[in-house]
């Protein structure tokens, strides 16, 4: 028997947003590579972004959003389209979620990225790219602005009253909302697990 | 000032232990005995069906109802030191073994020097990952190719040099870049951290079915233009978010015509351009590379697989999402001008303006990637002065790869000033190169001949660049620091690679024919 670790269930968060409106961020930018010779998750806040964040003598870069005062604490990031391409790294989703973020807003995510963010309670909240940039104009108007994503609604809401509806994978936001995980999805397929193998002989073995 | 998030949790927890245990397998077992929904009115035609639905097909181990994914079986599970230390933590804290040790192979690459083994790790760290690795294969009763073995190297370069790699075959990788595998008309998928921990423990995964995203490319290479330029093409013409959601189908007489160790380079590079995956179907080329290897099927077992695999390739008439056609012969060597795989163009070409494009977002991302590049625009980029030359990764560091190099560098000199590295994909490659005589031909040029690994191609183990530097990489990503903080990366292939290193300059290769 085993156990499903039990996970905060999420249904939305209210926060004021980091801006980060650039195209095409990649997972190299989000945690650099050197920093992936970790055997566990311990420090990956401080290492998000830490070429855009640092200068080269180590002090923060007065000009990266994440040095601004008042970033502490924001729980949504708001960002170009793409967002995440590049490396598998899961470390991506772990530093974002260890400096606080709990949601994603862009009007695409790359595949492993979302993925790897779905399975970790962070959500990839893709919208259409007009919304975006609806978004990105009132951010730019009062940069304080609150919005709310609700996993539950499947709707992000602006301050104005109005909801951007969302599409997310709907059996990943069913695990978010409950709090389990999918790996005790998987091992309740025992059964066919079984039946599975039964038909099928494996195609290579790396033990002979 | 700063508010504090707040979140809503709901009322907590009712569902927490009780979702997906009795309820939802009675489910699935109802769906079951429900018709395939693809049920055709004539049984005498099947709907026509590509290479990925046919594998997809034939791995479900369980079908996705009521919005679930499909759970797929994998065959093959390739294991490394960078992605797998927090999934053998998950198995433990669960009390589960891994399933099957026989069909997952784990090796060290990214994190390793590629200077004398016979020294001791100079990066605490990095030995301390690769010591975990070798730990948890241990008590987990997973073979690996560790330091020291004949057969360690890049993943990607050993699963295919070892037999492992076979068509219809459903392979994963905590790693990006295996769809490398697809070559072999696999369908091969890169994988977070939990997902390799799902592998680990089930030898399934959670997927949706991909669209399809045929690329056909026809006509002949010209000399000079190889494997590399025809995907740094693709990835310039659909950018690098141009295949999200998609598996790439290779095909085209362009492509049948590369070896094995092309298509590798080809579909490698699938997700720069945004594709989990991409796959060439099958072929005799297929076939005769595979033959023979440790792990390839033999005897009767071999025309048992080569009747599986000869039916793999898509029916005629099977549908894709998206298409893209182009003819090999209009191209000329590639290289990358910006900060990710699709800002390239050819290597004639001069840097494009931002001024000039209509988007707003675009117009900044490109004024971004030229002022980290130090490129104006309107310069050639011919000619552009660079300090080092990185033969190698996952993408061109296969045996071909080196043979290539080495003929072009022959009777040659690396320009002075330029730091030239080669580095084999795999120990079983440096051999080969060894016994070939291809180490002196570098070393007498002026190049480093390096031990196997992933090196400068993701610099995490020392091998990068300082800030500033210029690189013509062989490898696969130009993102900003991925060499090297404030390094430099112009993608292209080996031949560029060569030519460049010899006049220390971004030369076209073809001059030097």
């Amino acid at each position: 028997m085993t156990i499903t670790p039990p996970r905060e269930p999420f249904r939305s968060v209210t926060s004021a947003v980091v801006p980060m409106l650039r195209n095409d961020v990649d997972t190299d930018q989000i945690i650099p590579a050197r920093f992936l010779k970790t055997i566990n998750r311990a420090g990956l806040a401080e290492q998000l972004f830490c070429d855009w964040r640092y200068l080269a003598d180590g002090s923060p870069n007065p000009d990266f959003v994440l040095n601004r005062p008042e970033m502490a604490g924001r729980a949504i990031l708001v960002a170009g389209d793409n967002f995440g391409c590049g490396s598998s790294r899961e470390h991506a989703p772990w530093a974002l979620m260890a400096w606080g973020i709990r949601a994603v807003v862009s009007s695409s995510f790359a595949d492993i990225f979302r993925v790897n963010s779905l399975k970790n309670g962070l959500l990839p909240v893709a919208v259409p790219p007009e919304e975006l940039m609806r978004i990105g104009s009132i951010l730019e108007a009062e940069p304080d602005v609150e919005l709310t994503v609700d996993l539950e609604a499947s709707e992000v809401r602006l301050p104005d009253g109005s909801a951007i509806g969302f599409d997310i994978d709907a059996f990943a936001r069913r695990m978010i909302l409950d709090g389990t995980d999918e790996l005790g999805y998987l091992l309740a397929h025992q059964p066919q697990l079984e039946a599975y193998d039964a038909s099928h002989p494996p195609r290579v073995s790396t033990l002979a | 000032m700063s508010r504090q998030p707040s979140f809503d949790s709901g009322s907590a927890g009712s569902l927490i232990g009780l979702a997906y245990s009795g309820a939802e397998m009675h489910s699935l077992d109802e769906s079951a005995r429900v018709e395939p929904p693809m049920s055709d009115p004539n049984p005498n035609s099947p709907r026509p069906r590509t290479i990925v639905e046919k594998i997809w097909d034939d791995h479900v181990v369980a079908p996705g109802t009521d919005g679930a994914p499909d759970v797929l079986g994998i065959d093959l599970h390739l294991v490394h030191e960078v992605t797998s230390p927090q999934a053998f933590d998950g198995l433990r804290d669960r009390g589960l073994k891994v399933r099957r040790p026989g069909q997952t192979l784990a090796t060290v690459d990214h994190s390793i020097p590629t200077t004398d083994r016979s020294l001791p790790f100079a990066d605490e760290i990095a030995f301390a990952q690769v010591s975990r690795l070798e730990q948890n294969c241990a008590e987990f009763g997973i073979p690996l190719h560790g330091m020291g073995s004949p057969h360690q190297g890049i993943v990607h370069v050993i699963g295919p040099e070892l037999g492992l790699t076979q068509p219809g075959m459903t392979i994963v990788c905590g790693d990006s870049h295996t769809a490398t595998h697809g070559a072999f008309g696999a369908l091969a998928i890169g994988i977070g951290t939990t997902e390799v921990e799902h592998v680990l423990a089930t030898q399934t995964l959670l997927q949706r079915r991909p669209k399809s995203f045929e690329v056909r490319v026809d006509g002949a290479l010209h000399p000079g233009v190889t494997a590399k330029d025809i995907i740094l093409y693709l990835l310039s013409r659909i950018g690098v978010g141009g295949g999200t959601g998609h598996v790439f189908e290779y095909g085209g007489s362009a492509i049948r015509a590369l070896g094995m160790e092309g298509r590798m380079t080809v579909c490698n590079m699938s997700i720069e351009g945004g594709a989990r995956a991409g796959l060439v179907a099958p072929d005799e080329t297929t076939f005769e590379y595979v033959a023979g290897r440790t792990h390839a099927p033999a005897g009767a077992d071999w025309d048992v697989a080569l009747d599986r695999w000869r039916r793999l390739p898509s029916d005629e008439g099977a549908r894709h999402d998206r298409s893209i056609a182009f003819d090999a012969g209009d191209l000329v060597p590639m290289v990358t001008y910006g900060t990710n795989p699709g800002m390239g163009f050819p290597i004639t070409e001069r840097i494009p303006d931002p001024e000039r494009l209509t988007d707003a977002t675009q117009r900044d991302s490109l004024r971004a990637a030229l002022r980290y590049m130090d490129l104006n625009p309107g310069d050639a980029i011919l000619g552009k002065p660079i300090d080092v030359v990185f033969i190698g990764s996952c993408t061109n560091s296969r045996i071909s790869d080196l043979r290539e190099a080495a003929r072009m560098l022959r009777g040659r000199h690396v320009a002075d000033g330029v730091r030239v590295m080669v580095v084999p994909g795999s120990t079983e490659v440096k051999r080969q190169a060894e016994e070939e005589g291809l180490d002196s031909v570098f070393r007498d040029a002026g190049a480093e001949w390096r031990e196997a690994g992933c090196s400068m191609c993701i610099a995490m183990n020392g091998d990068q660049l300082s800030p500033g530097q210029y690189s013509v990489s062989t490898s696969n990503r130009n993102f900003e620091g991925r060499q090297g903080k404030g390094g430099r990366t112009f993608l292209a292939s080996p031949l560029t690679a060569v030519a460049s290193a010899v006049t220390g300059r971004l030369s076209d290769p073809r001059a030097l024919l």
